[in-house]
């Protein structure tokens, strides 16, 4: 038998696996905490197609997390589903879900502040994710990754990640 | 119609050899900037400019007949590059005329890639819109390091100002127009060079002003880019941007 998805009941079970995908370079956080995933749908032939958008143009976790999509969809009986990159709307940190930015600070990344991307420029104190003090400064405006910057804390002393607001 | 596709392709390879010809520059100061956490600011910056030309050069390889993709586009073409004379200019090891580009060139992609996002055209408002906010904080870089040099130390200072002078006669192409553009501005495809130049200009000027620097004044116009005409400088870098993969054509890894 031919597994076709077109019942809501079975895109929604689908979306859900793609959901749990990883991002490889923040593996505490899926590609749906991140807002990456945009649609999962289905034609009328069943086959599906996976909407995703990148966080900023090099991203070169895309492609491991496309594959990674893949594979799963081919384990629950969808092999040929197709993978499809959008950039426009353009990505920003506002996506980013609540459980997304816990489970960053968890991971000891200080999350981007909500709504940081809008047209004013605020400046507000970015804690520690370590010891949560909010005496902490600016190392260097680019970090391990596109998406960080590199901060330190002035009370623990220790350096460490933040997320940028875009 | 075909003509219109013909210009947009030209079009899309137009920016998106600026992106990738800056990106390999930067490329160049992994490991041998001034600083470890410039280093890393070099290849971010970089990746983000090589993401924006994977956008642009795939489009554009999508339009041509045979097909292209981004990579026989940036690998295998050793004619007709479409790329400003700005972003090829080697920076030889001196990191004030690296930053005197990024300035100039950060903030014309800002002011061009905000009016691009408006384009009747979807991919180049896509990618545009997208790429505005990361070629924001290149020139907020950029510009940091101008105030910081140029308002440093006494021989900061003149190196500063020397670095502004080796790049300016290379500004002006960035604003010009020609019969192409001219077309694709009328379809509502392309942002007119000329309409940039002001903004641009104004925040470079302020920057320079605020940096205790002195903008140069254009004597010599270097130009011929959007032709193909290039400058010795680009055929060692392509030479080493394409050595690997002519050396092991169709390598993967």
């Amino acid at each position: 038998m031919v597994t076709v998805a077109t019942e809501p009941t079975e895109l929604a079970e689908l979306r859900a696996i793609v959901a749990e995908v990883p991002d490889p370079e923040l593996p505490v956080l899926t590609i749906d905490d991140l807002g990456v995933l945009r649609d999962v749908g289905a034609d009328e032939s069943g086959r599906v197609t996976v909407t995703i958008t990148p966080t900023y143009c090099g991203c070169p976790a895309m492609d491991a997390i496309a594959d990674d999509v893949r594979s799963r969809l081919a384990a629950a009986g969808h092999a040929d589903a197709e993978v499809r990159f959008v950039l426009s709307p353009a990505w920003t940190t506002d996506w980013m879900s609540e459980s997304g930015r816990r489970k960053l600070l968890e991971y000891g990344v200080a999350p981007p502040s909500p709504g940081g991307a809008g047209p004013v420029p605020l400046t507000l104190s970015v804690r520690c994710p370590l010891c949560g003090s909010p005496d902490t400064s600016e190392l260097s405006r680019f970090g391990s990754t596109a998406c960080k910057a590199l901060w330190r804390c002035q009370a623990c002393r220790e350096p460490f990640d933040r997320f940028k607001e875009h | 119609m075909i003509a219109v596709q013909q210009d947009v392709t030209t079009y899309a390879l137009r920016l998106g050899d600026d992106a990738l010809v800056l990106a390999q520059r930067l490329g160049e100061w992994v490991a041998s900037a001034p600083q470890l956490e410039e280093d890393v600011a070099m290849a971010n910056i970089g990746l983000d400019l090589l993401g924006q030309a994977r956008s642009l050069l795939s489009y554009a390889g999508s339009l041509l007949e045979p097909v292209r993709t981004e990579d026989d586009l940036a690998y295998l073409r050793e004619r007709d590059w479409q790329n400003a004379q700005l972003v090829e200019l080697a920076d030889d090891g001196d990191f004030g005329r690296c930053m005197a580009r990024l300035l100039v060139f950060s903030a014309w992609q800002c002011e061009l890639y905000a009016a691009l996002a408006a384009s009747r055209n979807q991919t180049l408002a896509a990618v545009a819109g997208k790429a505005a906010k990361e070629v924001d904080y290149h020139r907020d870089h950029a510009t940091q390091w101008v105030l910081r040099l140029g308002d440093g130390t006494a021989e900061s200072h003149t190196r500063m100002q020397d670095a502004l002078y080796a790049v300016w006669p290379y500004v002006d192409e960035v604003f010009e127009s020609d019969d192409l553009v001219t077309r694709l501005v009328a379809d509502g495809i392309a942002v007119d060079p000329a309409s940039l130049r002001e903004p641009v200009l104004d925040y470079v000027a302020d920057v320079v002003e605020r940096a205790t620097l002195t903008l140069p004044t254009p004597t010599v116009r270097h130009s011929g880019g959007r032709r193909g005409v290039h400058t010795e400088q680009l055929g060692y870098l392509l030479a080493e941007l394409q050595h690997v993969a002519r050396s092991h054509p169709g390598a993967t890894w």
